[in-house]
């Protein structure tokens, strides 16, 4: 009986989490995203090595969350901070593979 | 000692004797050698080009390109760049407010010096270009700079190429190791992959000159800045080096930086010094 009541909460404690996380995005949650999001990109812009692509994406994130779609904005911000995370990558790659190009 | 160990003991000294004649090697690798790079970047334009002169790699895709050489031709007779070739000529004989005119700044009064153009300023210990230079000679005379992309800085770059048409680039690097630093680090940027579409300078301009990229044929790098600045049938106007540096970046989807940032000047020092020898062409006219 016990372990029937253990699986029990356990189902409905699973069953919640999953509610939860499809819930629509929240503001809050938009702007810890667009956050994380600026500070990535902050992070080349000290690499001298950001995208045009990042400032768009970061652009559309704000532009989804001022129209009220936080589902869509959050999104956006995620994808922002994808690449701001794949241009400090190259950048610091770079630092040595620029070599393998080079003409001698 | 058994003969096995002995042998041992000669392979390890012979291995260290080895390391220690490539330490040396290894260094020197590494150590810039501006003489080096400008012949091996010469050779390698001039071999896959075997037809081509030297001093046609200044054509850019022109010299590329049957059709596109024979339309350049035509467009020749009636060039782009003659009114912005005019109004420079005009701009820099007027004198500024304070009756000093931009041939005070430079030497020879500012005639057929364009191949001079970057040098290394041993005060400064920074490249100075001759963009750079025009909007010095304005500020210090009491003048507002001007853009660095295009219109008066085209047409004042334009003029002074004019006048130094011909003559054969002759970039120096002097014995100052910041000026090898900064030739370093000129080449470190052309070699550099950049912008969201991974591209560097070198994957257009060293990989595919001669091919296509959408509707363009891509320069060879080589000589690519003897002809600046151009009138661009796709900007529908005239731009300077500043402006095909920034463009380059934001077509590759990379953040350009600001006309003249350090990077610029080392790249285009970098650039113009590979291309010594080759002859000024500007102002040029391009697709």
């Amino acid at each position: 009986m016990k372990s029937l009541t253990r699986n029990i909460l356990l189902t409905a404690a699973l069953l919640v989490a999953g509610a939860t996380s499809a819930l629509a995005a929240s503001e809050a949650d938009f702007k810890a995203a667009y956050a994380a999001a600026e500070a990535a990109n902050k992070e080349a812009a000290s690499l001298r090595n950001q995208w045009t692509t990042t400032a768009a994406t970061l652009a559309a994130a704000k532009k989804a969350a001022e129209s009220g779609d936080f589902d869509q904005a959050v999104a956006q911000a995620k994808e922002a901070e994808a690449l701001a995370k794949a241009s400090s990558f190259q950048a610091t790659s770079e630092k040595e593979r620029w070599k393998d190009l080079e003409i001698r | 000692m058994s003969m096995g160990k002995a042998t041992s003991l000669v392979s390890a000294a012979l291995a260290l004797a080895t390391l220690a004649l490539a330490a040396p090697a290894a260094i020197a690798a590494d150590t810039p050698d501006p003489v080096a790079d400008a012949k091996a970047f010469q050779k390698y334009f001039t071999t896959k080009f075997p037809k081509l002169k030297l001093e046609d790699f200044v054509n850019g895709p022109y010299s590329m390109n049957e059709d596109l050489h024979r339309q350049w031709e035509e467009k020749e007779q009636f060039p782009p760049y003659e009114f912005a070739l005019e109004s420079g000529k005009q701009m820099f004989a007027t004198p500024f407010k304070n009756g000093k005119t931009y041939g005070d700044c430079f030497p020879n009064k500012g005639i057929g010096i364009r191949q001079n153009y970057p040098y290394f300023d041993d005060k400064e210990g920074k490249v100075v270009t001759l963009e750079l230079a025009l909007n010095r000679c304005r500020e210090a005379n009491g003048e507002a700079p001007f853009s660095y992309v295009k219109d008066e800085m085209a047409s004042l770059t334009a003029y002074m190429a004019f006048t130094s048409r011909g003559k054969p680039m002759d970039i120096k690097i002097p014995g100052d190791p910041r000026a090898l630093q900064a030739y370093q680090k000129g080449k470190e940027y052309f070699y550099t992959r950049r912008g969201q579409l991974n591209f560097s300078c070198a994957t257009c301009h060293v990989q595919e000159p001669g091919e296509r990229i959408r509707a363009e044929v891509l320069a060879p790098a080589l000589g690519i800045l003897n002809a600046m600045p151009i009138y661009r049938s796709e900007w529908s106007g005239m731009g300077t080096t500043s402006r095909r540096f920034t463009t380059c970046n934001s077509q590759i989807r990379g953040v350009p930086l600001s006309p003249q940032d350090e990077e610029y000047r080392d790249l285009e020092y970098y650039l113009s010094y590979l291309s010594n020898g080759l002859p000024i062409s500007g102002p040029g006219a391009r697709p």
